[in-house]
């Protein structure tokens, strides 16, 4: 088994708040520089730019999972990452049915579908950076319904969150994992949440600009760098495991 | 009554966007859950939250508003403060909560 690096939270140009340097062939030369194995690319309510990431990825020898970063009603943030980019589509219809409004590129900022090679593709028009009508609940279950790895996201900031909106993590809520943010480490981050004990937890960059792509990562200790062997580690199963930073270092030699 | 008003009637921090302080108040709002603010603020109210989030400043240029005040103690992430100064839009501080504050805004007159 060996040891991968993996930031499986980076926003690209497709999210408002996403630099336009985002673009995902950026995205993943960044990452191979980085030493990142496996990245995800979570836009906000979209996986628009999921198949130009995986491409570009193939080109630079990352692997790119296909995710969004999901909105609730209730506004907390959910990361939804898949196996394959029709999974993660069929997700994207759902969320986009139930995600009012436009985008004001003014007050939010642009939302740019590119290929793989930087080309501009389409701009899109909805309102990304906004809340679905979708309660946790539903999201997390139609997440678990195409097989993805739902993860809490950011659990420690005070916006966005699922402890800072909703107070504590229901008991029934079936995340795969928590993300605990770069800016705190996972002792601290179980010092201050206590909820999280017994939750797999990983830390990702929720990079927007690219300078951020890889500057925090999980290791997965695992037999290859596929989404199967990713859920294996979360699940601690078959002698997969998530390694944290200051120990992967270590192992990593 | 303008945003600058507010700021002296009632003992608030202005701590960022004071190039906006001519905005006139016409209303209140309560909120912290970002969608409901955009769905239910009236256009040009001053708005009550403990989000200090930096899409905060773009709910308020989207209503129009006066001025945000943060409320409880909370202060600005430094982006907010950095976006609430480009757009003019005034933030203030207080260390009342959200009910208290309100209470005297609507007893005052800012309904």
């Amino acid at each position: 088994m060996k040891l991968y690096r993996a930031d499986m939270h980076i926003h690209t140009c497709l999210s408002p708040c996403g630099d336009w340097g985002m673009s995902p062939k950026a995205i993943a030369r960044k990452s191979r520089q980085m030493g990142m194995d496996i990245i995800a690319v979570c836009d906000h309510n979209t996986a628009e730019n999921a198949g130009s990431a995986i491409r570009a990825g193939q080109n630079y020898g990352i692997t790119v999972l296909p995710g969004m970063e999901i909105c609730s009603k209730e506004e907390v943030h959910v990361l939804a990452i898949f196996e394959t980019v029709d999974r993660a589509l069929a997700m994207q219809a759902f969320v986009y049915d139930h995600l009012p409004g436009k985008n004001s590129p003014n007050l939010w900022g642009d939302q740019i579908v590119v290929d793989e090679n930087d080309e501009v593709v389409d701009e899109n028009s909805r309102l990304l950076i906004g809340a679905t009508s979708l309660s946790l609940y539903e999201v997390v279950d139609k997440v678990n319904y195409f097989n993805g790895l739902c993860i809490a996201s950011h659990i420690d900031r005070p916006a966005f969150g699922i402890i800072s909106n909703l107070g504590f993590i229901p008991e029934d809520l079936r995340f795969s994992a928590l993300e605990v943010s770069w800016r705190i480490s996972m002792r601290e981050a179980a010092g201050l949440i206590p909820d999280i004990a017994g939750f797999p937890c990983i830390t990702s960059s929720d990079a927007h600009y690219i300078e951020d792509v890889g500057k925090a990562w999980t290791g997965l200790m695992m037999e290859a760098p596929t989404f199967t062997e990713i859920r294996n580690a979360f699940e601690g199963r078959l002698g997969r495991r998530i390694v944290h930073r200051d120990t992967a270092r270590k192992e990593d030699g | 009554m303008q945003a600058a008003d507010l700021a002296a009637q009632f003992n608030l921090t202005v701590v960022a966007g004071k190039k906006g302080l001519e905005r006139t108040v016409s209303g209140g709002h309560c909120g912290d859950l970002l969608s409901e603010v955009m769905a239910n603020a009236p256009v040009g109210c001053v708005w009550l939250t403990i989000q200090v989030h930096q899409n905060i400043i773009a709910v308020a240029l989207l209503k129009e508003m006066a001025a945000i005040i943060l409320t409880g103690g909370n202060r600005p992430d430094e982006e907010t403060m950095a976006k609430a100064d480009a757009e003019k839009i005034p933030v203030m501080v207080s260390d009342q909560r959200t009910y208290g504050l309100a209470g005297q805004l609507y007893s005052a007159g800012v309904v």
